[in-house]
């Protein structure tokens, strides 16, 4: 429907005396605070789960949280250092995994694949992947990871993060290298630089502040994520081990784990980790919004 | 685009070709690995499906068609269906888009048109972040902030309001109010995806011309007037796309609906009893889960591959129309 068509509808409704009836008003204004009641809710949704978060997790900041593995079962003390380490490794390998790969293949789709089919399609089931079911890719990694090695692994947990990760790479790098003009490609190869040369040099350049923002928000985004960990790298109680076979610790599984279990010392270290996480991929989705700021004016 | 991008980004450029060895040879490879990157996405999207079936088959093999309509969950006697997952799955969705939907297009509607200038980055940005917050803490809030509160001030006093009265009495009732249940699973997705459906749908608020909005008040209508007759009918259809990809978030969702489901395996017609969806089903029988369970599992995550993708599909279609036109 066209603006138009529009007008004729807006006044049969216009007011005859100059003034406005009072159905319109009433309407109107019915609108205007639903509309602003809408948003409020949603800001004080945030608001309560921080406050929740702070006024739960606090307590357990202690030094020892970042010192000591998690307790066993019904035992006091203990921390979830483990846990923490474990968290940052698990993100460090889906990172480290995704972030060659998406970018390539946002590269392929925004400077090779222009006008293909394949890209056409590859481009669709990649925004398909990018809201798929994340236990999905948990079931996924079991399969091809877990059953085979007959033991749950840091690495599979590893593989399923990057597996969430790399479709918001592949977003946000082909978004970004779309933006950046035609004329320095031309540049470029005036200068007798050969594609990949061309790519490396001028168009990554101009958009790394783009695309470093995409791997934060991945980074952010699989920070958190609990469903794929919970068939790959499960938890674990000990210390952490550089030999990821097997169970490792990890930030999600444990929260998962402890809030629902029975025991006070446990639940009150499920509260820290909690507030430690949610407070870490908040503050990456600002600095990501900070960083994309000054290329992106739109 | 000029033709001599188009050289760059389609062929090999001769000048290229004509270089010696190294050069060359690093921009095939620079070629074959952006086009085995991009390859992947397509391996790993057929290996989840290809994984999920495989481990599914033998449920589907045992139970055939009877697996999608038996309401049975018995690890004991190993039957399994998965009527209550499924409807579980589909009336939290539901519920989620019920609530979400005009929360989301309030907030959408208040960004573009009603919010003063100053107040909008800092608002638009709240409603961000509550994408960012991981899906397991919601769960928590749903679980120890919500769930008290929404036992002690819905469902007690609406489950003594309606006890008795036939359909109500059966749909809001609550055998054992203790807060969890499928419409709190609801009403948790609702806010899930609320800021999803919210940023999209602002987005395509603001692709609208302002010479569109400006002529409409110009000849003197309300704020309600311009939204229900010249933004709503131009935004409508990646509005409704907007809103399957919410609804693609809220069926997949996995442990928020853990915390605040209930996952009970019975077959209830009131929104305040706990269930299962297909999601929390997975979550919380997989570890222990071996034999035909696991089929049985890896079985509704086929379910759930089907359901979402179809979903997210038709989502995709409509929003990337919009787009192009």
């Amino acid at each position: 429907m066209d603006a138009s068509s529009t007008i004729p509808s807006t006044r049969s409704t216009a007011p005859r005396r100059g003034r406005v009836r009072p159905g319109r008003r009433i309407a109107d204004r019915s609108l205007r605070v639903a509309c602003a009641s809408a948003t409020f809710v949603g800001a004080l949704v945030l608001g309560s789960i921080l406050v929740m978060l702070i006024v739960e997790g606090v307590r357990g900041f202690t030094p020892a949280l970042f010192a000591n593995p998690t307790p066993g079962p019904g035992s006091e003390g203990g921390g979830i250092a483990n846990a923490i380490l474990g968290s940052l490794v698990l993100t460090g390998i889906g990172i480290v995994i995704a972030t060659p790969v998406g970018v390539m293949a946002g590269t392929f789709l925004a400077e090779y694949g222009r006008g293909s089919k394949l890209a056409a399609l590859i481009r669709f089931l990649n925004d398909i992947l990018l809201s798929a079911p994340s236990i999905l890719i948990g079931l996924f990694v079991y399969t091809l990871m877990v059953r085979p090695m007959g033991t749950y692994s840091g690495w599979a947990g590893g593989v399923a993060l990057a597996i969430i990760a790399v479709p918001v790479i592949v977003r946000t790098t082909e978004d970004m290298l779309r933006l950046v003009p035609g004329t320095l490609r031309e540049a470029g190869a005036a200068l007798g630089a050969p594609p990949s040369k061309v790519i490396m040099s001028v168009t990554w350049r101009a958009a790394s502040a783009g695309i470093v923002t995409g791997i934060i928000l991945a980074l952010a985004r699989i920070a958190g994520e609990t469903a794929p960990l919970l068939f790959t790298a499960l938890n674990n109680n000990s210390w952490f081990s550089p030999d990821l076979m097997g169970g490792v610790a990890n930030l999600p599984v444990m929260i998962y784990q402890f809030a629902l279990s029975p025991y006070p010392n446990w639940q009150g270290l499920a509260w820290a980790g909690a507030l430690l996480i949610t407070g870490s991929i908040l503050a990456l989705s600002i600095v990501a919004r900070f960083v994309i700021k000054p290329q992106t004016a739109r | 685009m000029s033709a001599l991008t188009e050289t760059i980004a389609l062929g090999r450029p001769r000048a290229a070709a004509a270089r010696r060895g190294p050069s060359r040879n690093l921009d095939t490879l620079f070629r074959a690995g952006a086009y085995g990157a991009a390859l992947l996405v397509l391996i790993v999207l057929a290996g989840i499906l290809g994984s999920i079936l495989y481990g599914g088959w033998p449920a589907f093999r045992e139970f055939g068609f009877g697996f999608l309509t038996s309401s049975a969950w018995n690890v004991g006697t190993e039957q399994y269906g998965a009527l209550v997952a499924v409807i579980g799955t589909v009336a939290s969705a539901f519920l989620a888009l019920l609530i979400g939907v005009p929360v989301s297009l309030g907030i959408a509607i208040f960004l573009t048109q009603l919010c003063p200038g100053w107040a909008r980055r800092p608002v638009a940005m709240t409603i961000e972040l509550l994408a960012a917050v991981p899906s397991i803490i919601y769960g928590m809030w749903g679980l120890f902030v919500f769930a008290p509160l929404f036992a002690r001030f819905v469902q007690i006093p609406v489950s003594n309001v309606v006890e008795g009265l036939p359909i109500v009495g059966t749909l809001f009732y609550a055998r054992v109010p203790s807060g969890v249940g499928v419409l709190t699973a609801g009403i948790i997705l609702a806010i899930m995806i609320v800021p999803f459906i919210a940023s999209i749908a602002r987005d395509m608020l603001e692709q609208i011309p302002t010479v569109l909005r400006e002529s409409a008040y110009g000849i003197g209508c309300t704020t309600w007037e311009v939204v229900r007759h010249v933004l709503v009918p131009q935004a409508a259809v990646s509005i409704i796309g907007a809103i399957m990809l919410g609804l693609g978030r809220a069926l997949g969702e996995t442990m928020a609906v853990t915390f605040v489901v209930g996952n009970a395996n019975r077959l209830s017609a009131s929104i305040f009893d706990p269930s299962s969806t297909i999601a929390s089903r997975i979550a919380n029988e997989f570890n222990e889960a071996d034999g035909l369970q696991l089929n049985a599992l890896m079985a509704l995550g086929c379910i759930l591959f089907v359901i979402t993708f179809v979903v997210l599909i038709i989502a995709r279609l409509l929003t990337r129309r919009v787009k192009a036109a």
